[in-house]
């Protein structure tokens, strides 16, 4: 990132007669912002955090009263919190790797000079991410369905017998969940495009010169100049995969089957709000989440020195 | 922010230029290179092809008769069994192993669980054949017959007219909010200096990290209170009080057009709403499509905001939510399913290819540099 401080401290002053009438124009601009929110982010925010420390539930008028940290208390030690933790992180091991390597792969492969109606490619790849969420499901649902699903009788035609049962053995649901994500490569892709034209054409020509292979050129070249675009898909899937819960809860109405095993962390957060209505549960472990996309978010920032090479500026 | 992402997006200027240019970075194809094209091309389509084979499987299902969804061993494509008309009743052909070892097609006359009768239909005045085994096992003969009315169908069932409605309308009320509200905020980051201007900005960049979760209880007790759950209010106000992407996008559009005309503007007496409405405007018309496409495509797949404030009221809800409710009732019906699901995708998908370079490469702002 750069360094915009230095020019920080002098600016103030100059904020005199007109500099300050376009400055309150400034404000004037960003104020439905600034309005939305306070009202939509902000406040919500505190007040969430404020029901942590409460004991309201829908499903019992008890009378509002301060409980101190018993919800933090409840929180670390309810196994469904931990289960569901634990779900979360199984589909995050399988899913984020898939999220940041496959968009890269057809992009080099979208990218490569050899290709030819590259433009209609990309058109094609880019498609299904604007298909409806839901759609999407109830499409992936039929293509991974056990016996009447194309790609079970794909694999039946090499030879494989028993194919799994990809959505309802939970052995294989990870993996049945990861493909119905891969529709969402989408967004990536471009990126990665973008960021695979940024890199200048004289590099590659340096690295002919030296005699470098592709697999040389790839590593020392290609990844570490696209390294900035990595980091963000690492950090945008971070977040996503923290938050995923939309489809277990489409998929299987979320209850969690097969045997709890797509009750992710959010699904379980959303069920205390809106079928338990335990608000003050729901809310802790809303923060809880919140605490724990912040301390990953800070740790890939912290990492991000030693790898993501930004390209101009001083080392 | 960050330096070295791709020069694309440092300068956004570059955008307009590269429309052109795409392939600018692409060395020019060398001879000999045509039998590696081809592989290449031929994997492409091929990785192609299995990506959007869910798409086709949905529309051969959308097209095939209850029928033959919930029979084994039928064809890939929408077909019904071929029949042939005997003594004024329709027999259907099957294929039948004979005694000889050949097999013919034969018309199933009486089915029988040990047995079965058959008719010749080349031969249909002939005595019928007795044959030993069970049909079931025989397969159907096939022809290629797409179910059309499985569209008009779910169209009736899942008051399609009403649904498009209110999806259209709510797509296009939060879009013209976005719009409004993100072109004043954008502006205002872009072109003002203000104290607290970059602490502001990136706050604005840090709620697109923020999960939805911590915000949401209160929200939606706001909404309670002021009785808006069950109607679309909760989905289209808060759209006029901007959203980060959508702000980003435009302030980086913003930025790369020069200010001379600005200032030529101010000269000559225009306030800074004229100046934004007939200088930057007319100049910005690719993000301001990208951001209307953007939006359009965003409201009309949304389904978590409807989940939340619109369940309960079939009448006013959106297609993404009418889809699952459907499918909640007809799910035993996967021909019925995939009609509807085709129909609630054929917008967004018609949209994003008529629009797809603005998209794209609003996509690639947004994207890289946050």
């Amino acid at each position: 990132m750069a360094a915009p401080s230095v020019a920080r401290p002098r600016a103030l002053p100059r904020f005199s007669g007109l500099g300050w009438r376009r400055a309150r124009w400034g404000y004037v601009f960003i104020a439905p912002w600034i309005v939305g929110f306070l009202i939509f982010t902000a406040f919500p925010m505190v007040a969430t955090f404020a029901f942590t420390f409460t004991n309201i539930n829908l499903t019992q008028a008890e009378p509002l009263r301060f409980v101190g940290l018993k919800n933090y208390e409840t929180l670390l030690a309810d196994r469904r919190v931990w289960d569901s933790l634990f779900v979360t992180l199984k589909y995050a091991v399988i899913a984020l790797p898939v999220a940041v390597v496959l968009p890269f792969l057809v992009a080099l492969l979208l990218h490569t000079r050899h290709l030819r109606f590259s433009g209609g490619f990309r058109v094609l790849f880019f498609l299904p991410y604007v298909v409806p969420f839901v759609a999407g499901v109830l499409i992936w649902g039929g293509m991974l369905s056990a016996d009447t699903g194309w790609l079970n009788g794909f694999l039946k035609l090499f030879g494989i017998a028993k194919p799994p049962d990809w959505l309802q053995d939970p052995a294989w649901i990870n993996y049945g969940l990861v493909i119905m994500g891969i529709w969402g490569i989408g967004a990536g892709m471009v990126v990665y495009l973008a960021g695979l034209k940024g890199i200048p054409t004289d590099l590659y020509e340096a690295a002919r010169i030296d005699g470098a292979g592709a697999v040389a050129t790839l590593r020392h070249i290609t990844i570490p100049m696209i390294s900035p675009v990595i980091f963000y898909t690492i950090v945008l899937g971070v977040v996503e995969v923290l938050q995923y819960f939309l489809v277990p809860l489409v998929l299987k109405n979320g209850t969690g089957e097969p045997g709890g095993s797509t009750l992710f962390y959010n699904l379980y957060l959303y069920k205390n709000f809106f079928t338990f209505q335990n608000m003050s549960y729901g809310a802790t472990m809303a923060w809880v989440l919140f605490a724990i996309t912040l301390v990953i978010t800070l740790i890939l920032f912290g990492t991000a020195r030693r790898w993501v090479y930004y390209a101009g500026e001083a080392r | 922010m960050a330096v070295g992402v791709p020069a694309i997006v440092r300068r956004p200027s570059l955008w307009r230029r590269r429309a052109r240019t795409n392939a600018g970075s692409r060395p020019p194809r060398e001879r000999g290179d045509s039998t590696r094209s081809f592989i290449v091309t031929l994997i492409a389509v091929l990785a192609v092809a299995a990506f959007l084979s869910p798409m086709l499987r949905s529309i051969s299902f959308a097209l095939k008769s209850t029928e033959q969804v919930t029979q084994a061993g039928t064809p890939l494509y929408p077909a019904d069994p071929v029949t042939f008309s005997y003594q004024g009743k329709e027999l259907p052909l099957l294929v039948v192993p004979l005694p000889d070892g050949t097999t013919k097609t034969l018309a199933l006359l009486e089915p029988g669980r040990k047995a079965s009768t058959f008719v010749d239909p080349a031969a249909p005045d002939a005595a019928p054949i007795n044959w030993v085994g069970s049909w079931r096992t025989l397969e159907n003969i096939w022809t290629l017959n797409p179910h059309w009315e499985n569209f008009a169908k779910v169209w009736d069932l899942i008051d399609y007219p009403r649904l498009l409605f209110n999806t259209a309308a709510i797509a296009v009320i939060s879009t013209i909010g976005t719009l409004l509200s993100c072109t004043l905020v954008a502006y205002g980051f872009a072109r003002f200096r203000f104290p607290g201007r970059g602490l502001l900005f990136t706050l604005l960049i840090a709620t697109i990290f923020l999960p939805y979760a911590v915000t949401i209880i209160p929200t939606y007790t706001i909404f309670l209170k002021l009785g808006w759950i069950g109607s679309w209010l909760p989905l289209l106000v808060p759209t006029f009080f901007a959203n980060a992407y959508d702000v980003f996008l435009m302030r980086q559009y913003f930025m790369t057009i020069p200010t001379e005309m600005d200032e030529a503007a101010a000269i000559d007496g225009a306030g800074p709403l004229r100046t934004l409405v007939s200088v930057l405007l007319p100049q910005a018309w690719p993000v301001v499509i990208a951001v209307a496409i953007f939006h359009l495509v965003y409201s009309w797949n949304d389904f978590f905001g409807p989940l939340l404030y619109l369940s309960g009221k079939p009448e006013i809800q959106t297609l993404a939510l009418g889809l699952q409710r459907f499918n909640g009732i007809h799910y035993r019906d996967p021909g019925l399913i995939q009609a509807g699901t085709l129909m609630t995708l054929i917008i967004p998908v018609i949209a994003f290819l008529l629009t797809q370079k603005f998209f794209t490469r609003g996509l690639v702002i947004t994207g890289v540099e946050k």
